[in-house]
């Protein structure tokens, strides 16, 4: 049962043969079991589970079910959940009970999905570890020793390690994509505005998305018929025609164009990776795509322009901790202005506080031109070198990262070196286009154990997921990366 | 360029963000590693390039004038750290 992906889960769930109360029962019970050695959750609250999943069967015998009715899932602790704990991995949000639902949970709640659980995250989304959590790191559950990525690593881990069998995620900078990757699961970011922001707590809002992860390109795709849709109270959010994203999955791939950027295979990419990518690519030849080098001459060049956009972005979102509505407050203060850099110095983890100091620094008086317009400068022609290269092909393909999961605590004392890990995915977030990760094999043997999972990074052109998902389902259709899961 | 330990005590004052003495030192070393990174960005041509701050060029949205949040004052106070009479209680600014 718990192999099952959403599609399987919702047939069994429509048959009787099991219902809501029971399959949340077992994912609870497994939880209970592992979450202690993986920590993919900052909360599990049984009760609130429990009454949820009633209210499902509840519909169910109504004849009120939809789809998804009773599927459990798990959700990111970036979603304002209400009544409860929303931390977003953060101290400065330890006694946060959310008082409202962000439009995602909303969204999830009609369709009946079932809450397993918060999980674990990077502090404030700002990270590509999970060390940065103030709940302690998360485990990749495919070896213990080995980060799950981040900064959606609790989604990743608990999808992987099948703690659920599916989990709401974000990603600014390839935060759904390369724990997905790293993690050996599917995830989808969708084209920036697509899945409402309200009641996502912000970091840099020009590229903060929502999505899901999963077992399959197909539960991506039926989870997103879930998360995406017009929300008034995101400015950013567009007015498009409802979307099914599952449409296409069953559309044959032959004389599909895919692109592979050379930049994405060039010096840093390591050789297992690389392996592994290429093997997947001679797949997608077999089912009739063809292949054409494209150029993404500038992607160097979105590290140090996504560093400056999103701490600007996260320095502005993040002024709004300030001890005073919700949140933390310092025991003791002389003043008002003592209050607010005591609470904040207590609230946020060193991550946190060093992207504020930047974005600080980048916005203040005289370095907003050298800096800021700067970095936006250059995130138009990086949007523009993706144009450019769709006008050769339909996908383009490469790696999620250049390396398979690092271990826990080998950069965690470096973050420019664990900047570096983004180089793939920061463009998908600064052009705004969608991007999604799907397991394609594994690494080579590290410290004499079985090698790490490698995730094949697809990205679209705007609005082409259901493009995309169709690409993923296919390859999925002739190879069981996506069926294996960690002996644990 | 390179932040002195000046820079970054001006930088944690405009962000209202305690740095101890203690903790100066190495957070000046760690933002200058990542302005390091982001320096490689300054020497390129960007002249003649729109800046783009969005990735959809959609404009702001006008909604009608109705007033439409509900009353929550309760429920979001219940989590405040202080309040009084329904008011959010700092301290005193004017004296």
């Amino acid at each position: 049962m718990l192999n099952n992906t959403l599609k399987q889960l919702s047939a069994r769930l429509a048959a009787k043969e099991v219902s809501a109360v029971e399959l949340a029962t077992e994912y609870l019970a497994r939880i209970e079991l592992l979450n202690p050695r993986l920590n993919a959750f900052i909360t599990v609250d049984r009760e609130k589970t429990l009454a949820e999943a009633q209210t499902a069967d509840a519909l169910r015998a109504a004849g009120n079910a939809g789809l998804l009715t009773g599927v459990p899932l798990a959700h990111k602790d970036i979603f304002c959940q209400q009544g409860w704990k929303t931390s977003c991995g953060s101290k400065m949000l330890d006694n946060f009970i959310s008082p409202y639902d962000a439009h995602i949970i909303e969204q999830c709640r009609k369709a009946g999905l079932v809450t397993l659980g918060r999980a674990n995250m990077d502090e404030f989304a700002m990270g590509s570890s999970n060390e940065n959590s103030a709940y302690g790191p998360v485990r990749n559950p495919w070896d213990v020793n080995a980060i799950p990525g981040g900064s959606s690593g609790g989604s990743a881990a608990a999808v992987a390690a099948r703690l659920a069998p599916a989990a709401t995620a974000t990603d600014t900078g390839g935060s759904i994509r390369q724990p997905a990757a790293f993690c050996g699961v599917t995830g989808i970011k969708p084209t920036y505005g697509v899945v409402s922001r309200f009641g996502m707590v912000a970091f840099a809002s020009s590229l903060d998305q929502g999505g899901p992860i999963a077992t399959t390109a197909e539960d991506c795709a039926l989870l997103l018929n879930v998360m995406a849709g017009y929300d008034e109270r995101d400015s950013t959010s567009l007015e498009r025609t409802k979307e099914d994203y599952t449409r296409d999955l069953a559309q044959p791939l032959t004389g599909l164009k895919i692109g592979l950027p050379k930049e994405y295979f060039a010096e840093g990419l390591a050789a297992d990776v690389a392996q592994a990518i290429e093997a997947a690519i001679a797949e997608y030849k077999k089912l009739g795509a063809e292949v054409v080098e494209v150029s993404l001459p500038n992607t160097k060049l979105a590290i140090p322009s996504y560093y400056v956009i999103a701490p600007a972005e996260a320095s502005s979102n993040l002024s709004r901790f300030d001890g005073v509505r919700y949140g933390h407050r310092a025991a003791e203060y002389s003043g008002l202005a003592d209050m607010y850099e005591k609470s904040r110095a207590e609230g946020f983890g060193w991550e946190v506080k060093r992207r504020i100091l930047t974005g600080t620094y980048v916005l203040s008086h005289g370095y907003y031109d050298a800096y800021y317009l700067q970095a936006q400068k250059i995130r138009r022609i990086i949007a523009d070198d993706f144009q450019k290269a769709f006008a050769q092909c339909d996908v383009i393909m490469g790696p999620v990262a250049p390396t398979t999961a690092w271990n826990l605590g080998e950069k965690s004392d470096d973050p420019v070196a664990m900047y570096l890990e983004d180089i793939y995915t920061l463009g998908v977030n600064l052009a705004g286009l969608p991007g999604m990760s799907v397991p394609v094999g594994f690494g080579k043997s590290v410290d004499g154990k079985a090698g790490r999972p490698v995730g094949l990074q697809i990205i679209g052109n705007y609005f082409s997921e259901a493009k995309m998902l169709n690409v993923a389902h296919q390859l999925q259709q002739v190879t069981d990366w996506h069926t294996r899961a960690p002996a644990l | 360029m390179s932040l002195s330990l000046d820079d970054v005590r001006r930088i944690a004052k405009l962000a209202r963000i305690g740095v101890t003495d203690d903790e100066l030192a190495a957070t000046q070393l760690q933002l200058n590693r990542i302005f390091g990174l982001i320096e490689e960005m300054r020497a390129v041509d960007t002249s003649g390039i729109e800046p783009m701050a969005h990735a959809q060029d959609v404009g702001l949205r006008l909604r009608a004038d109705e007033a439409t949040a509900p009353d929550r004052r309760a429920a979001f106070q219940a989590i405040a750290p202080a309040v009084e009479a329904g008011l959010y209680l700092v301290p005193k600014v004017i004296e």
